[in-house]
C-alpha cells in the first residue's frame, strides 16, 4: 500500500517536474530592442529591418513574416577586400543572454516584393518566429517603426563620431 | 658620360636611386602602389595620409557611357570641373548602399560652399530591378543632385569590368540579391581618377581625403 502511494507520488512529482520544464522551455523569453525598417522610395520592392534580440534560453530566429511583403528573410551581411556579400541565414541562433544585433554591416531581415511605399514614421507590423532547443516554435509579433531611407546609423551610435581613424 | 656622385656615397642601386630620374618615378610608383593608406607620390597633386585607397597613378577605370534616368546617355565628360563620386550599387540594398548614399549626403553638406562641386553617381548592378523611375526616386531621396546611372547587362558588366568592380546576382530563398565591391571612387576636378573610399571610412574621414583634391 505504502509503496504504491510513493509510486504515485513520484509518477506524479515526475509528471508535474516534466510538466513545468515544458513549460519553462516553451516559454523562452525572446526581447527585441529599437527595431526599425528602412523607407523605401515608390517602385523600391525590397527593404530591411533592423534590431537587438536578446533571449533568455538558447533559441534560433527560424522565420519571419509580414504582411507588406511576399517573402521575409534573415540575411547577412559580409564585407572582405572591400566586396560586400550577403546571404540568406536559415537561423540565426540567439543564445542565451546573448544580445545579437540585427544592425547594417551585420545580419538584418530582407523584405522582398513589397505592397507598398514605406514611409518614415509608418510602422510595420511583423512576426518573428523563435525555435527554442526542444523544437518547440513560438511566435512574436514586433511593430518596427519605419525610419529614413537617408539613416544612417541606428540610435546609439555615431555616424561621425568615430575616434581616431583606423 | 660621368656620373655624378656626392662624394661619399655608397655605390650601385642606392647610387642610381638619386642619380637615375626615371628609375626614382618607378620606385616611388611601387613604393606608394604598396604604402596604399599613407601614399604620398613626389609630384604635382600629391595625396597625404589619405584614409582610402590613393589611385592617382591608376591607368584604369577612365570612364563610361551610360543612361541617366531620363534616358540620356552620360560620360565623365559630362561632370567636367566637377569632383565626382561614383558608386556601384543597387537600390534593393538595405545596408550598404543607403549608408554609402546617406555617407555621401553628409560629404556634401561637410563641404559647405564646396558642395556645389560635388557630384555623385549611383551605377545600378541591378537594372533588371533598378528602373529608371525607382533609380531616380531613390537617389534623390538622399540628394536632389545625385544622379542614378544605368546600362543593359553587358554595359553594366563592362562598365564594372572598367573600374575593377566586382558584382554578381546572388539568389536568396525567393529571389536574388547582389554581391558587389563596396568602394566609392573618386575623381578629381581634372576628370582624373584620384582615390576608393572604403564602405568602413566615416564621413569625416571621407571628407578629410575629399578636400585634398579641391
Amino acid at each position: 500500500m505504502m509503496r504504491n502511494t510513493i509510486k504515485t507520488h513520484s509518477l506524479k512529482l515526475l509528471c508535474l517536474a516534466a510538466l513545468s520544464l515544458l513549460v519553462t522551455t516553451a516559454r523562452a523569453d525572446v526581447r527585441i530592442d529599437d527595431p526599425w525598417v528602412r523607407a523605401t522610395v515608390p517602385g523600391q520592392s525590397a527593404s530591411g529591418a533592423f534590431m537587438r534580440l536578446t533571449s533568455s534560453e538558447p533559441v534560433k530566429l527560424v522565420s519571419a513574416s509580414a504582411k507588406i511583403a511576399d517573402t521575409v528573410e534573415v540575411h547577412e551581411m559580409s564585407m572582405a577586400d572591400n566586396v560586400m556579400r550577403m546571404k540568406q541565414v536559415p537561423a540565426l541562433d540567439l543564445p542565451a543572454g546573448k544580445t545579437v544585433e540585427l544592425s547594417p554591416g551585420g545580419y538584418h531581415i530582407m523584405f522582398f516584393k513589397l505592397h507598398s511605399q514605406l514611409k518614415d514614421g509608418d510602422t510595420v507590423p511583423m512576426t518573428l518566429v523563435f525555435e527554442d532547443a526542444q523544437g518547440k516554435r513560438n511566435s512574436v509579433d514586433v511593430q518596427a517603426p519605419v525610419r529614413p531611407l537617408t539613416a544612417t546609423m541606428p540610435m546609439g551610435h555615431g555616424g561621425m563620431n568615430h575616434g581616431a581613424p583606423k | 658620360m660621368k656620373k655624378m656622385m656626392t662624394p661619399g656615397a655608397a655605390h650601385g642601386p642606392i647610387a642610381d636611386l638619386s642619380t637615375n630620374p626615371l628609375r626614382r618615378r618607378v620606385l616611388l610608383s611601387l613604393a606608394a602602389a604598396a604604402a596604399l593608406p599613407l601614399a604620398a607620390c613626389g609630384r604635382d597633386g600629391q595625396l597625404k595620409n589619405v584614409r582610402g585607397i590613393d589611385l592617382t597613378d591608376a591607368k584604369w577605370a577612365a570612364d563610361f557611357s551610360l543612361k541617366d534616368p531620363d534616358g540620356k546617355t552620360r560620360s565623365m565628360a559630362d561632370f567636367k570641373d566637377k569632383l565626382v563620386m561614383l558608386f556601384f550599387g543597387f537600390t534593393q540594398c538595405p545596408d550598404v548602399c543607403p549608408t554609402t548614399l546617406a555617407r555621401a549626403a553628409q560629404v556634401k553638406a561637410g563641404l559647405g560652399a564646396d558642395g556645389s562641386k560635388l557630384q555623385v553617381l549611383f551605377i545600378t548592378v541591378d537594372p533588371e530591378r533598378d528602373t529608371p523611375a525607382v533609380l531616380k526616386a531613390y537617389t534623390t531621396a538622399f540628394d536632389p543632385s545625385f544622379l542614378g546611372l544605368y546600362g543593359d547587362a553587358k554595359q553594366t558588366t563592362d562598365t564594372a569590368k572598367a573600374f575593377k568592380v566586382f558584382f554578381q546576382k546572388v539568389p536568396t530563398g525567393s529571389s536574388y540579391t547582389m554581391e558587389h565591391t563596396a568602394l566609392t571612387y573618386v575623381f578629381d576636378t581634372h576628370g582624373q581618377l584620384r582615390l576608393a573610399l572604403r564602405h568602413e571610412q566615416t564621413a569625416a574621414e571621407c571628407l578629410s581625403d575629399i578636400r585634398q583634391l579641391l
